[in-house]
């Protein structure tokens, strides 16, 4: 078997006396959508970012593709193929949908020390912006901005940005939470028809739609991972119902 | 998609209505020497060099402050030592000594502006290389006690006059133009002006403006793109020090006179409200702010020394009202167009 697309090992994060990230041991093979739960607090969230770079870990390896990852920048990670969306939509305001996706695609298309051409008149970058925005199914709205959008639709422009950066390995966190019933649906046929093309960690509460992607899900709880398998087998796992399942959560 | 929403595939070609507006702006300031003469009020066009100097100055602080988010309390700095650049090299140019024994002393235009601007560039860089490391009150204060520093280094430097500053006895010679005659040092000022408004309205619009303005609204979404924002808010306040740098050059050559006064603390605030009061992060904003506190200063000042207590109150209207400054305001007289 291939070396998975990211390995964790040991991974451990101290805030004063918590313990958020306590040795998790996680693989994510090329292809597949794992999906990570877990109960409110378990330190889903601080995972994502640790793997992209946000916050330092205190200890463990991070590696994708077999290269250490752990001591580089979220820039240079984004740049190895790494991209994330947020669970809190962390957009640009005041630009317009096309705006936001068009930087994304400027920033994989080399530096962006280029003093003099107009870039909103630059049909390679805008184009390619279109395209993504389609994709995720904003084209109508794409001219607007973002300042004026719903939630619904700027969670769907976080995803539309993070598939710009053309990841090797994205990080969902939380891309339903907040949807409507149809967005949801939508949010799910999205991920679906990527499935394959994009290999996805997806952070997510809404048990339906894990079950729906997921081929594989692993589960958090105080900072550990209790379990990792197939959604049978984590459905039928006693320690899992116990901790989480049994909770009702689901 | 819905066709119920119409939206514009492609951003529209420069509208009619700025291209015109642009024209006349720039003919109604090249017309200015002579409408002024014609009038009988010759004084004024010194006062709109000033305001064209100060509008430069202003611009390139709006690069930093209004694009990039920086707010920067130190451009005094850059604004006192193209200065002292223009003052240093005349005075090594009159008495025969090489500056430091190495540079040799020159009172060409064509020299000294382009050294102003490297040597504000080169300050910018070490300044903002330490001073971008932080950001938000500490970023205010660090590059206010730069500036500072600054300050006093050259009121203690006697060699170039301390307190007193140093007199240029002319101004910096240009091919074999009369710089003496306030026509044509009005001209110099609004060529320079043009090309710095210019290159300003071509930088926020490229590449690097747009990732800049991201930087501006966030920083986390922009490294999450791949983009690390370091290098790019340094060389929007590079480009931002040398600009106030040739504002100040230009300045020491219409006083002909420079002193630790450019590079004091007041100045940064002056060039600050200009932006406010013009309209933060837009192009023409920081020409009407430089126009509009330069004016007031003259109006007020003919009335009372205390003319600042007049000032305050506007600014605060200015601020609490118009949503943008005067640039938000004229754009608001222009219905159906934005402020930027």
């Amino acid at each position: 078997m291939t070396a998975p697309l990211l390995s964790v090992r040991g991974l451990r994060k101290r805030f004063g006396g918590l313990v958020a990230t306590d040795g998790v041991d996680l693989d994510v093979v090329e292809g597949e959508i794992h999906a990570l739960i877990g109960p409110n607090g378990a330190g889903k969230t601080t995972l994502i970012t640790q793997l992209f770079g946000e916050l330092t870990h205190d200890e463990g390896a991070i590696r994708l593709s077999g290269e250490e990852i752990g001591a580089l920048k979220t820039p240079q990670r984004v740049a190895r193929g790494l991209a994330r969306t947020f669970q809190i939509n962390q957009l640009l305001p005041d630009f317009s949908m096309l705006d936001n996706v068009a930087l994304a695609v400027q920033a994989h298309a080399g530096h962006s020390f280029r003093f003099f051409a107009d870039a909103r008149r630059d049909e390679g970058l805008r184009s390619r912006a279109r395209q993504h925005l389609a994709a995720a199914g904003l084209s109508h709205r794409a001219e607007t901005k973002v300042a004026d959008l719903s939630h619904g639709e700027q969670k769907q422009l976080e995803f539309a940005i993070a598939l710009a950066c053309e990841p090797r390995l994205l990080l969902l966190d939380e891309p339903m939470a907040g949807l409507g019933h149809a967005e949801s649906e939508q949010m799910v046929a999205m991920l679906s028809a990527l499935k394959g093309r994009v290999t996805m960690l997806l952070v997510e509460h809404d048990m339906d739609a894990v079950f729906k992607l997921a081929d594989r899900i692993s589960v958090l709880v105080y900072g550990r991972v209790i379990a990792t398998g197939t959604a049978e087998e984590i459905r039928d796992n006693p320690e899992v119902r116990t901790a989480y399942l049994g909770e009702g959560d689901a | 998609m819905s066709d119920n929403t119409i939206e514009r595939a492609a951003p529209a070609p420069l509208a009619i209505g700025t291209l015109l507006a642009t024209l006349l702006l720039a003919a109604a300031l090249i017309a200015l020497p002579f409408a002024m003469q014609a009038l009988g009020q010759p004084a004024l066009v010194p006062l709109a060099s000033r305001v064209l100097i100060y509008a430069v100055a202003a611009a390139s602080l709006n690069l930093a402050l209004g694009f990039g988010g920086m707010v920067s309390f130190g451009h005094a700095a850059f604004f006192g030592v193209g200065g002292y650049v223009v003052g240093i090299l005349y005075q090594s140019y009159t008495g025969d000594e090489p500056f430091l024994g190495l540079i040799p002393g020159t009172d060409q235009l064509l020299i000294t502006l382009p050294a102003a601007i490297l040597v504000a560039g080169l300050l910018a860089l070490v300044i903002g290389a330490l001073s971008l490391r932080t950001s938000g009150v500490q970023f205010i204060m660090i590059t206010l006690a730069f500036a500072q520093m600054l300050f006093f280094l050259f009121v203690s430097l006697k060699v170039y006059g301390g307190d007193d500053g140093m007199t240029i006895r002319r101004r910096n010679a240009l091919f074999g133009l009369n710089t003496r005659d306030d026509a044509t040092f009005y001209f110099i000022c609004l060529a320079v002006a043009a090309v710095v408004f210019l290159l300003f309205w071509r930088i926020v619009r490229s590449r690097f403006g747009l990732v800049l303005a991201g930087i501006r609204q966030n920083e986390r979404r922009m490294a999450a793109i791949g983009i690390a924002p370091y290098r790019y808010k340094l060389a929007a306040f590079v480009i931002s020090g040398m600009g106030a740098g040739l504002a100040g050059a230009l300045m020491a050559n219409y006083m002909r006179f420079v002193s630790p006064d450019m590079l004091h603390w007041t100045k940064s605030g002056e060039l600050m409200i200009m932006v406010i009061l013009g309209g933060v992060g837009t192009l023409l904003g920081p020409l009407l702010g430089a126009a509009a506190l330069v004016t007031l200063e003259t109006v007020l000042t003919s009335w009372t020394e205390h003319w600042q207590l007049v000032l305050g109150p506007v600014l605060l209207l200015v601020v609490l009202f118009t949503q943008g400054g005067l640039n938000g305001l004229l754009a608001r007289l222009r219905p159906g167009r934005s402020a930027r």
